[in-house]
């Protein structure tokens, strides 16, 4: 069958060319003159040979194929599929900011490291913490980041016996990856019947070798733990740290802060919760914010201001190092300083409270045709399940294919682990009351052909540019390239 | 009241009350425990309008001084970035989406990966490549890891000419792993291959170098990779992509492990982010790398398809017996190499590269004709080499900026015995005029 767009190198045509470069008016060498003579490259690599026309309409035919926030519904649990506001595109491209070297002499970057300075002041106060650091590039980046310094911080301190990071069962996969990355030992900590920590459960585990327990609140559940003070006591009793996995802030800004709660390390995605773009997968941002006592861990270099001077500052002999070649996702961390100048303080308060609400009404209109193991009011997102729908062999995942034919992108599925069949909604608080009645009339109608034609369901998607893909043979044999 | 990204009307909000059954917005909040309410408003500048916020935007860009001819290098480079790129990553259908998770609205990114761990194989000779890594040094982090896990092996041997703030990283990430760093010395800033059979052993788990390296050398890997073919120790190169169209593919002089960082593939400097990590590997380590990979298969119908794949790998099935805990990663920068790679192809690439090379060896040879400058490395470089001065390096910086070149980095940041010391990169953007400018503006400089 003919494939939906060919690959870039099935339009090859050889002595095609797609670019134009000036005519070399150095004096010419023989390039054997200078290289190691068996170091030189004998065969070419195979590159695609196309004109610029054919590589514009490669690619727009490709991105036809993708579901994306400007083209519909993206209600992805735990992602924070929100709005990218245009702004933020243009301003991250601004000359000054796109060809400003990493290594140009600081008087030459003196507003790349203002706003570096004064978006990690502004972080600060959001998650109400001391300092930020905006070197680590994506949420997983930040969480090792995290944890480096918490390692950092109990040795500083001569406590060498804490190796063991406290986990939620129902954190996000990264929460024990990153530890493990760390070198640290992971013990997973129960959720009660309500869908938050176990206090009994966290105080059995809580002894002193506890470096810290990663917690997400509200967690991926959506729900606030209501008992974070306690959590944060026992914690603390037993000589750990509290780390905040800021997956979730969008729910919070403005109303609650991490460090008023307990929290003594947090990471935020700037690719969820302060509208950077997602770009099919990154890049992202993942800054980390600390209480004082952490400070001195902090990656280097520090962007320190003296008389409105702004300079690197690499002379912190306790900082855990460097985590990134540079000084993390700048362009990314531009987006989010647009968009929280564009906001405010209200605005982003503002944005927190459409989130919930819009998540709210979702849930409440939901539970009644699919099974809400947490019947409580949420925060952001919410978690359903396909229970009632598994009674007629319709699964999480047929409902989530079904919906791609009503242009919606599906929830974050089977996921947390703790709910079975479960499917993780978030609206976000850039959508309108339109767009959700339309979500929750697709999610009535599928509950509606679970029961009444539920081969409609399992079969689905039936409008997609292609269906359902053999997962299962991709991975056995493994195809990873072209030729 | 409302901004421009909030949709909801306040009768849209009091309707959505009403179906949830409360009364106001704070009562939603209600389990988060009173006394832990935030209860004054976050102290944050005043919101700007969309027009005094580009204003102020452009202000602060402004602030940059980026019209500095550009000599300056040390892993991030001024290489041309071809116009068509920006248009095809500010396509929504890309930026605004997010991991493709669901394949079948997600063609067009799979696709796109697909082909870039393609052109990746192409340029590295690997046999298997991932979808992206954060950057340069963290791929030399993520390098380590695959060795000690491939080997069994806690020993490894890093090259001292390795780019100081990818082995700074490389320290943070091995630390409290019980890990073993070597450092392997240098000769006339390449390294000392005598030295490297001494510290050769049954217990080393990656030799790991990079090349040209930091100081714009080509090291010398058919020799290398000759010395770990019959080791158990995997050789990790880190190359730049660009000299990869001029020199063998890595892969082909014993690379396991082929990594680098792709900045140069059409990305801008942008203060040194986002960049891009790749990495390629041999079949028999693929299963062992970290990060997302894309595969081909078919669908329900039998039409070609790509879905993420070997995903048993993965923070997101694995938990702590992933891989990496890698979740986001580099996409969109991805994106951007696959389409500079496509527009220049394998002719472009090369005369990206070649011009490079005789631009730089140009500069090099009128830089050295200087009064004072001296060229402490006789080895072979590729598009960055390095001079001496007879002032120190922040000094003639300086003087220089003032003429309007950034005529390159100071080495006394990296190596304190090396203040007088000017690393020089330069690219196919610069002319033979600029070059000439800035060597005049040298000697100048050096003569006051």
């Amino acid at each position: 069958m003919k494939p939906l767009v060919p690959l870039i190198f099935e339009r090859s045509v050889p002595g095609r060319v797609g670019y134009s470069l000036p005519d070399c008016d150095v004096p010419e060498q023989d390039i054997s003159q200078l290289l190691p003579v068996d170091q030189i490259r004998q065969t070419a690599p195979a590159l695609p040979e196309v004109s610029e026309g054919d590589v514009i309409r490669h690619y727009l035919n490709l991105s036809l194929l993708n579901h994306s926030v400007d083209n519909g519904f993206y209600p992805l649990g735990s992602c924070t599929m929100k709005y990218n506001p245009k702004i933020n595109e243009n301003v991250s491209r601004l000359p000054g900011f796109a060809r400003l070297h990493p290594l140009a002499p600081e008087k030459c970057a003196q507003g790349a490291l203002q706003l570096v300075y004064e978006l990690e002041q502004y972080l600060a106060e959001i998650t109400g913490m001391d300092a930020v650091t905006l070197q680590p590039v994506a949420g997983a980046h930040g969480e090792y980041t995290g944890l480096k310094l918490i390692v950092a911080y109990h040795k500083a301190r001569g406590d060498f016996k804490r190796k063991t990071i406290l986990v939620p069962d129902s954190a996000h996969g990264t929460n024990p990856a990153s530890a493990a990355m760390a070198g640290m030992n992971i013990v997973q900590v129960k959720s009660d019947a309500k869908g938050c920590v176990s206090l009994e459960d966290l105080r059995a585990k809580a002894d002193d070798t506890v470096a810290a327990l990663m917690l997400t609140n509200p967690n991926t559940l959506g729900l606030f733990d209501v008992n974070i003070a306690e959590i944060a006591e026992i914690v603390h009793q037993a000589g750990g740290l509290l780390y905040y996995d800021g997956a979730n802030a969008n729910a919070i800004l403005g109303k609650v802060r991490p460090g008023d709660t307990g929290f003594d390390v947090v990471h935020l995605n700037l690719h969820k919760t302060f509208s950077t773009p997602h770009g099919g997968g990154g890049p992202g941002s993942g800054p980390v914010g600390v209480k004082a006592k952490l400070i001195p861990c902090l990656p280097v270099p520090r962007v320190v201001k003296k008389e409105n001077e702004f300079s690197l500052d690499y002379d912190c002999p306790e900082s855990i190092g460097k985590v990134h070649s540079f000084y993390g996702n700048f362009a990314v961390n531009v987006r989010a300083y647009a968009y929280i100048r564009m906001l405010g303080g209200q605005g982003l308060k503002l944005a927190s409270e459409d989130a919930v609400l819009n998540a709210n009404y979702l849930q409440a209109r939901l539970k009644g045709a699919y099974h809400l193991e947490y019947d409580r009011l949420c925060m952001h997102e919410f978690v359903i399940s396909a229970k009632h729908q598994k009674v007629k062999g319709v699964h999480t995942l047929d409902i989530a294919k079904r919906l791609l034919d009503f242009g919606v992108h599906p929830p974050t599925i089977y996921f947390p682990l703790i709910v079975d069949e479960a499917m993780m909604i978030e609206p976000t608080e850039t959508e309108g009351k339109e767009t959700l009645d339309y979500f929750i009339d697709a999610m009535l109608q599928i509950a509606k052909e679970a029961e009444e034609t539920p081969e409609k369901v399992t079969n689905a998607p039936h409008t997609t540019p292609i269906s359902r893909l053999d997962e299962v043979a991709a991975a056995r044999n493994p195809i990873l390239r072209w030729l | 009241m409302n901004n421009q990204y909030l949709p909801n009307t306040p009768e849209q909000r009091r309707q959505m009350l009403e179906a949830i059954g409360a009364e106001t917005v704070e009562e939603l909040f209600r389990y988060i425990p009173e006394k832990l309410h935030l209860n004054r408003p976050l102290n944050l500048p005043h919101p700007l309008a969309e027009a005094s916020l580009v204003a102020h935007m452009e202000e602060l860009a402004g602030k940059n001084n980026v019209g500095a001819v550009n000599f300056l290098g040390g892993g991030i480079y001024d290489h041309f970035s071809p116009i068509a790129i920006d248009h095809v990553l500010t396509r929504s259908e890309f930026y605004t989406a997010y991991t493709p998770y669901q394949p079948e609205v997600s063609q067009g990114t799979l696709q796109a990966i697909f082909e870039y761990q393609s052109m990746i194989c192409q340029l590295t000779g690997a046999d298997a490549a991932n979808a992206s890594l954060y950057d340069g040094a963290t791929a030399v982090a993520e390098a380590a890891i695959l060795a000690i896990n491939a080997t069994r092996n806690r020993k490894l041997l890093v090259a001292g000419s390795m780019h100081p703030w990818y082995r700074r990283v490389l320290a943070t990430y091995m630390e409290n792993l019980d890990v073993e760093i070597v450092e392997v010395p240098c000769v006339g800033g390449r390294l000392d291959i005598e030295a490297i059979k001494f510290l050769l052993g049954k217990d080393v788990a990656a030799l790991m170098v990079q090349s040209p390296n930091f100081f714009g050398i080509i090291e010398d890997l058919p020799a290398l990779g000759k010395l770990m073919a019959p080791e158990k120790g995997l050789f990790v190169v880190s190359a730049d992509p660009i000299s990869l169209g001029l020199l063998e593919a890595p892969a082909h002089m014993g690379a396991d492990v082929i990594i680098g960082e792709g900045q140069g593939l059409g990305l801008s400097q942008s203060f040194g982010g986002p960049l891009l990590g790749f990495m390629g590997v041999t079949e028999k380590l693929t299963r062992k790398m970290p990060g997302r990979v894309v595969g081909q298969t078919t669908d329900t119908n039998g039409r070609r398809g790509y879905v993420l794949t070997l995903q048993t790998r993965e923070q997101h099935i694995r938990r702590e017996k992933a891989t990496s805990n890698i979740c986001s990663n580099q996409a969109l920068c991805a994106l951007a190499a696959s389409v500079y790679m496509s527009l220049m192809g394998p002719e472009g690439l090369r005369e990206v590269a070649r011009q490079s090379l005789l631009k730089a060896a140009f500069a090099r040879e009128q830089l050295a004709a200087i009064p004072g400058v001296g060229l402490p490395f006789a080895g072979p470089f590729f598009k960055e080499f390095v001079v001496t001065l007879p002032k120190p390096a922040n000094v003639v910086i300086e003087a220089m900026l003032g003429k309007g070149y950034h005529a390159g980095i100071d080495l006394g940041r990296f190596f304190p015995e090396l203040r007088d010391h000017l690393l020089v990169a330069v690219t196919e953007k610069r002319s033979k005029d600029e070059i000439l400018g800035c060597s005049a503006a040298l000697r100048e400089v050096l003569a006051k």
